[in-house]
């Protein structure tokens, strides 16, 4: 009987409803102005820069003739939205146009970066849900006050260190000091996670570990918030009441704080993925950061634009899926 | 007679005592009560202060370079916390480079705090198409990561101190935007803007004398918090060569120059950061406590 009791109450089935379908499709249709209106952002860099847009590869000398040749023969003669309709037209058939440091193709070097950015970010924020959350749970359950005290301390030393400096740290001690790990670099292996060897691990736990800070911190405080908030509530003193036991509780505690945690989560992978270049140029990871940093070191803008749309892009369906996950798993949202 | 007087002298006493300072007033003193706070506050102030007396207080010129004496260890005589790969004091770099760095930090959030917070504010009073127009673009720069838009503006625009401003404050505006936006909304329905607005009040008097003095308080606090983030931000930007120019003391410019010499001298690579962190910490907590002092109004 009292087995039968725990729990039923709150549980709801999750059902993918036609509501559902409508919302899913409504956030889409909202999405697109916005990747639209960052394709343009992107593309007004090239007019933002200071100098020529074909700066770059017109020769010194270039008689005026030369000059207004080269500007048709990329279209910079044309009036600003054809040139920029052309440009999508481009970019949507996933042409980014050639970098000028290295000739080749933008998409063929922007793939392989974004492979090898993922890599760290996934690693990094498996890292710090793992440490945030258990860090959160036992500061908001604690009725000790050293431990909230002390996680909260954590947290936002987490929040406010400067990851790139905290990089810095990381290589003194652990590959100028202990000579135990690698300093920069990827191992052999790359992307290839199956071909992993002790070596590419031991490349990745510095860049890693660096990156996981800023989200432990963040996720380890509002955990910590989030625990805290809904064992005040009225529902938690009802289960106490009628004899529940602790784990049971805990659960209770737990799925209601759940949902707004998974917003976090998700924006903090999301924010993995564009704040890794500091990281990267600390370890010289050749990631994307690595990429845009090396793109305006040379003022390779067709790079430059094209690591910063995919990026971007990446961001804002990373943040798209989080709403409708959170909408799927909690009901509330979707009433609203 | 006596006693009706009582009573009435009584309720103006009751008045005044609930009625000590205003907003502000209790937010600052609840922050004051706060010792971390007060700590953070002080170590702040120490910052600022070392960094605009800087020519006054520093033991050495900051530009003065010599090869005899570069990547000096800390605690050398005459040289507290050694000197960097040119042979300049650390200790007077790192005062001078206070002012680029705490002003890097502010500055961009002050611009932004005005700039974002005039966008929010015009479009949650007005709503409907002004709020949309201005709400889309805010948002087109919202989807961008934070650090990437940044490290790309300033990377289109070229290196420099000016550039670097001008792309945080493209960072902040957004976010702080947003939050003027949802604020506003819910004051524009609130009674005493109605009760205004039936007065006949123009809309820029209503915005200015009841909305604003409504919005500020929760605008301020978010900013607040934001001003962490963009010393690490700016200093980053510093440190892939996006700001500050050499010879410029800055800390970020620091950390990018020493960064050579890690192996060598790791402890002076690794100083200019500790400045970052503190003054970045106390900010963080310093707004925090605003942030909960804000909500015991609540």
């Amino acid at each position: 009987m009292r087995k039968r009791e725990a729990g039923r109450g709150t549980r709801h089935k999750f059902r993918w409803d036609n509501r559902m379908h409508f919302y899913v499709l409504r956030r889409l249709l909202y999405t697109l102005p916005i990747i639209l209106g960052v394709t343009i952002v992107c593309f007004s860099f090239i007019h933002l820069a200071p100098g020529d847009p074909i700066g770059a590869v017109l020769p010194e000398n270039a008689s005026a003739q030369v000059v207004a040749e080269i500007k048709a023969a990329y279209g910079f003669d044309r009036p600003l939205p054809v040139q920029y309709l052309k440009w999508l037209g481009r970019v949507l058939g996933g042409d980014f146009g050639t970098s000028i440091m290295t000739r080749r193709t933008v998409i063929s070097e922007v793939a392989p970066a974004v492979a090898n950015t993922a890599l760290l970010a996934v690693t990094a924020i498996g890292l710090s849900f793992t440490f945030g959350i258990t860090l959160g749970l036992l500061a908001g359950f604690s009725n000790r006050r050293v431990t909230d005290r002390s996680v909260t301390a954590f947290a936002v030393v987490g929040i406010s260190v400067p990851h790139y400096w905290l990089g810095m740290v990381m290589v003194v001690i652990f590959a100028v000091l202990l000579h135990s790990l690698p300093a920069t670099g990827m191992g052999p292996a790359g992307t290839n996670i199956l071909a992993f060897t002790g070596e590419d691990i031991s490349h990745l736990i510095l860049p890693a570990l660096t990156l996981a800070t800023i989200p432990t911190g963040v996720l380890a405080r509002s955990v910590r918030a989030m625990v805290a908030e809904v064992r005040r509530q009225e529902f938690v003193q009802t289960l106490k009441g009628k004899g529940l036991r602790r784990g049971r509780i805990f659960l209770h505690i737990v799925k209601n704080a759940a949902p707004p945690i998974m917003a976090i989560m998700g924006l903090q992978f999301a924010q993995l993925l564009g704040g890794s270049i500091l990281v990267e140029t600390v370890f010289a990871w050749p990631g994307t950061g690595f990429l845009l940093n090396a793109a305006i070191a040379t003022r390779d803008l067709p790079l430059l634009q094209g690591t910063v749309i995919v990026l971007a892009i990446f961001f804002v369906l990373t943040n798209l899926f989080v709403d409708v996950l959170q909408t799927a798993v909690d009901p509330r949202v979707r009433r609203a | 007679m006596s006693a009706a007087a009582e009573r009435i002298s009584l309720a103006p006493a009751a008045v005044k005592r609930r009625r000590t300072g205003g907003f502000w007033h209790r937010a600052a003193r609840h922050v004051m009560r706060d010792k971390v706070a007060l700590v953070c506050a002080i170590v702040l102030l120490a910052i600022a202060l070392s960094a605009i007396f800087a020519p006054w207080i520093a033991p050495a010129d900051p530009y003065k370079t010599s090869m005899l004496r570069c990547l000096l260890p800390p605690l050398s005589p005459k040289y507290l916390l050694g000197t960097d790969e040119l042979g300049r004091d650390m200790l007077t770099r790192l005062l001078y480079g206070g002012r680029v760095s705490l002003s890097m930090g502010i500055a961009p959030v002050i611009l932004a705090t005005i700039v974002g917070g005039a966008l929010g504010v015009t479009a949650g009073y007005f709503g409907r198409h002004i709020n949309m127009a201005i709400m889309r673009v805010v948002n087109v720069f919202y989807a961008f990561p934070s650090v990437l838009l940044a490290v790309a503006m300033a990377g289109v625009l070229g290196s420099g101190i000016v550039n670097s401003l001008i792309s945080l404050t493209l960072v902040f505006i957004p976010p702080i935007a947003r939050v003027a936006e949802s604020v506003t909304t819910q004051v524009r329905n609130q009674d005493y803007v109605e009760a205004a607005r039936a007065t006949g009040a123009s809309a820029g008097r209503i915005i200015v004398q009841h909305v604003l003095a409504n919005v500020m308080g929760p605008i301020v606090t978010y900013a607040s918090s934001l001003v962490s983030i963009a010393i690490i931000i700016s200093s980053g930007l510093s440190f892939l060569g996006l700001g500050a120019a050499p010879p410029l003391a800055d800390w970020g410019l620091m950390l990018n120059t020493l960064r050579q010499a890690i192996y060598v001298a790791p402890v002076n690579a690794v100083l200019p950061g500790v400045m970052i962190f503190a003054a970045s910490v106390s900010f963080n907590l310093l707004s925090d406590s605003l942030r909960s002092a804000m909500d015991v109004r609540a």
